[in-house]
């Protein structure tokens, strides 16, 4: 049995080097950025990482992003809407006065001032310096009031036991978590899981970089195509910006 | 004067001991309800990612809030000097701190991860208001008990009321920074004003008053002690203007609210659309809670012991309600993230939230109420907390 | 009477330390052996120091994005998982498995698993 598990471990391990050398010279699935940061390096505030979301893209019944980051951070739902985890969402709104519609995705803002991280008791909201919005699990009590805090109804409470989790999304009762652009995959030089879904079914609405950089894809667009903040009048500065509303 | 005497309330009647079994198995079912929430995850409970604060919260703030009114008879008597109000402030101490340790309590029993209170007191982030708040309930023990120690300690008497003018002012911070919890809230409209810190001072005032005044009455009552009802008609003359205080902190909040287009959707749901919260805050709130205690306190046909003490009853009921309006509904009405926008979306964000309280949350609740009446029982059963005699000055 | 005490309070002493040195010694954990045999750090350092290097890893990981592998929890539990009679992974705090062996003994409350997965993520296999 330990020799099967010693086999299994490095034949995994080889094959995830040969994978990533693949890609690499192919660069088909992952899309790299120039300089990913390295396994031992920590992250720093010269990157901020931002989303512009294009709601002309946005198709009313998609739900690839939502689809998709539930099964990277295995989000499990239990059938009670009102308080199952939601890390992204779906939105459709229609204006009352002029009738237009239009769709998009909600979810946690990064601000750049958020009000989670200034009303967590024990700090465990935090921004990290590459501008990710997240808590640490490690230290939250469960309090609930960063949920309260949010503008955008981005943070869920975990209400059940949970079990299977993904290694790479440690989640459990008790804690509060929300979006938190895919940081396992960021880290390693990888697009968050919602973009990742929403390319592969053909919409491209979600665009993912680094605000810094002003030779980004984001960065540029950015500058040319008017986008907005959601509640901008709350001065959050946030990263997430959308296009057409 | 003649010097005040106190002495231990020792009940030893067969009622006595059923009373405190009673309340010793409420007091469990609360511990019960606690372990049943926290094993199994909150959605045993009412609570969802909308309403994130249900029940025991309210319970939990009504409690640590009464907390910080209740010593304001202590108050009087030390920092104001009134000679009628000094034989009080013992057990007015004494009601404040049990108070607090079942609001907290409560408050600690709800937490997601209640293992993790050793984080919550080595960890502070100094920008949040909770955690101000932390310290400041736990300052006020500390320092309600020292209060408590130079009132009983001769020696230390000529300190008192420095004590007094300490613990007065820690008070006003303390409720202040309760109510600023939801008035730092930026993201809600129901929340986001100043003007919740000093109805909070307030409210403090009439609950910490009203349950002083029934929890001493009950006291020299079965403590077969003489109750002074001209000092209870005195202090709830005193309860029935902090009474109008209130009502006039809660009229403000919801005229400026009112006067705001952007706030007419929360104040309509409030005040008109909201079912079970919009008859809270009329009918309880209201009504049962400021009104016909009024009529009662000011009144001259009612100055009588048990009109009075059902007032306070009343009273209690509305500061309740008051705060169930508060912190539920605050919460039930949705976020405007998208104004002028109608919204669909498959959580129901942006639709009025429903939330049903539940039995362990009660039991929780509850709990925490027996967990105070204990409290109070044992300590002044052990030691002198409560005046002998009505030999002291009276009018 | 005092001499009595103090003899026999120190041989006490010395007998716990004892004890708590043989269990130890001979309750290596039900360690499922990693690659190459061995730990990513030697087993005396790992059985006195692991509860530091798991709470200095995490607070690196989560804060500041740090992601070596040689002290990550995800590590541990690729390389102390057993496998039972039909091949599937046994969670790494079951009963009698790695952790609990020694923590049960310790009585040390470990929470790491009420988020943490126990076992290996398979699919890490087949992931992209």
């Amino acid at each position: 049995m330990n020799d099967n598990s010693i086999d299994h471990y490095r034949r995994r391990f080889l094959k995830n080097a040969g994978v990533t050398a693949a890609s690499a010279v192919g660069g088909v699935q992952l899309i790299n950025f120039a300089n990913a940061k390295s396994d031992d390096q920590a992250v720093a505030d010269s990157v901020r990482w931002g989303m512009l979301v294009d709601t002309s893209k946005c198709a009313t019944d998609c739900t690839a992003c939502v689809d998709s980051c539930n099964e990277e951070h295995g989000l499990e739902l239990f059938d009670r809407p009102e308080s199952d985890v939601q890390w992204i969402r779906k939105v459709e709104l229609q204006n009352k006065s002029t009738g237009h519609q239009v769709s998009l995705p909600m979810l946690c803002q990064h601000c750049e001032n958020p009000p989670c991280v200034d009303v967590c008791p024990t700090g465990a909201s935090f921004k990290r310096d590459d501008g990710v919005v997240l808590v640490n699990k490690h230290t939250c009590i469960g309090c609930r009031y960063c949920v309260m805090a949010c503008p955008y109804l981005a943070r869920s409470f975990v209400h059940e036991n949970l079990e299977n989790q993904r290694s790479w999304s440690p989640r459990g009762k008790g804690t509060v978590e929300s979006c938190n652009f895919c940081v396992h995959r960021v880290d390693k030089g990888e697009q968050p899981a919602c973009v990742v879904g929403c390319q592969s079914d053909g919409h491209k609405a979600l665009l993912f970089g680094d605000l810094n950089d002003p030779d980004s894809e984001i960065s540029n667009r950015a500058n040319t195509i008017s986008s907005r903040e959601l509640r901008a009048d709350l001065s959050l500065n946030t990263a997430v910006r959308y296009e057409g509303l | 004067m003649p010097p005040i005497r106190y002495s231990r309330v020792v009940g030893k009647s067969k009622s006595y001991f059923m009373f405190l079994f009673s309340l010793c198995a409420l007091a469990l079912s609360g511990l019960v309800a606690a372990h049943f929430m926290d094993t199994n995850g909150h959605h045993v409970t009412g609570m969802t990612n909308r309403v994130v604060w249900g029940l025991p919260h309210v319970f939990a703030i009504f409690l640590i809030v009464g907390a910080s009114g209740c010593l304001n008879i202590a108050s009087i008597g030390t920092v104001f000097g009134r000679q009628d109000y000094k034989p009080l402030g013992r057990l007015s101490a004494l009601v404040s701190i049990a108070l607090l340790i079942g609001g907290l309590c409560v408050l600690v029993l709800d937490l997601g991860r209640p293992d993790r209170l050793i984080i919550a007191m080595t960890h502070f982030n100094f920008k949040s208001i909770f955690a101000w708040n932390i310290l400041l309930y736990v300052g006020f023990l500390l320092i309600v008990v020292v209060y408590l120690w130079f009132m009983m300690e001769p020696r230390m008497k000529i300190y008192s009321r420095k004590v007094g003018v300490f613990a007065f002012v820690w008070r006003f911070i303390l409720t202040t920074g309760t109510g600023s919890i939801f008035g730092f809230l930026v993201a809600r409209k129901s929340y986001d004003t100043a003007i919740l810190a000093p109805l909070f001072i307030v409210l403090s005032l009439v609950i910490g008053s009203a349950i002083f005044i029934l929890a001493h009455s009950a006291i020299m009552r079965f403590g077969e002690r003489p109750l002074r009802v001209p000092l209870i008609s005195k202090i709830c003359k005193l309860l029935a203007l902090f009474l109008c205080l209130l009502f006039y902190m809660t009229l403000v909040q919801h005229l400026s609210f009112s006067y705001a287009t952007e706030r007419h959707g929360v104040e309509k749901f409030i005040l008109a659309e909201g079912g079970i919260y919009t008859f809270l805050f009329w009918g309880v709130q209201i009504l049962i809670g400021t009104l016909l205690p009024l009529i009662v306190f000011l009144v001259p046909y009612f100055n009588r012991l048990s009109f009075l003490l059902m007032g306070c009853c009343m009273v209690l009921l509305g500061g309740f309600a008051q705060l169930y309006v508060i912190i539920i509904g605050g919460q039930a009405y949705p976020l405007e993230i998208f104004p002028g926008y109608i919204v669909e979306d498959g959580f129901f964000s942006h639709s009025i939230a429903a939330y049903v309280p539940t039995i362990p949350e009660l039991f929780l609740g509850v709990g925490g109420i027996a967990l105070v009446v204990i409290l109070v029982m044992m300590v002044i059963r052990i030691l002198p907390f409560v005046e002998e005699s009505s030999s002291s000055s009276v009018h | 009477m005092g001499r009595f005490i103090t003899t026999f309070g120190s041989f006490l002493l010395v007998m716990i330390c004892m004890t708590s040195e043989l269990v130890t010694a001979n309750n290596t954990g039900n360690i499922a052996l990693g690659i190459d045999d061995q730990c990513v750090e030697p087993t005396d350092y790992m059985r006195r120091y692991h509860m530091d290097v798991l709470l200095h890893q995490r607070d690196e990981t989560v804060l500041k994005g740090i992601r070596t592998k040689k002290h990550s929890l995800v590590g541990c539990i690729n390389c102390h998982t057993k496998q039972d009679g039909h091949g599937q992974n046994i969670p790494i705090n079951d009963e009698g498995q790695f952790c609990e062996s020694c923590h049960t003994y310790a009585a040390v409350k470990i929470d790491c698993f009420q988020c943490h997965r126990s076992t290996p993520d398979i699919e890490v296999a087949n992931d992209e």
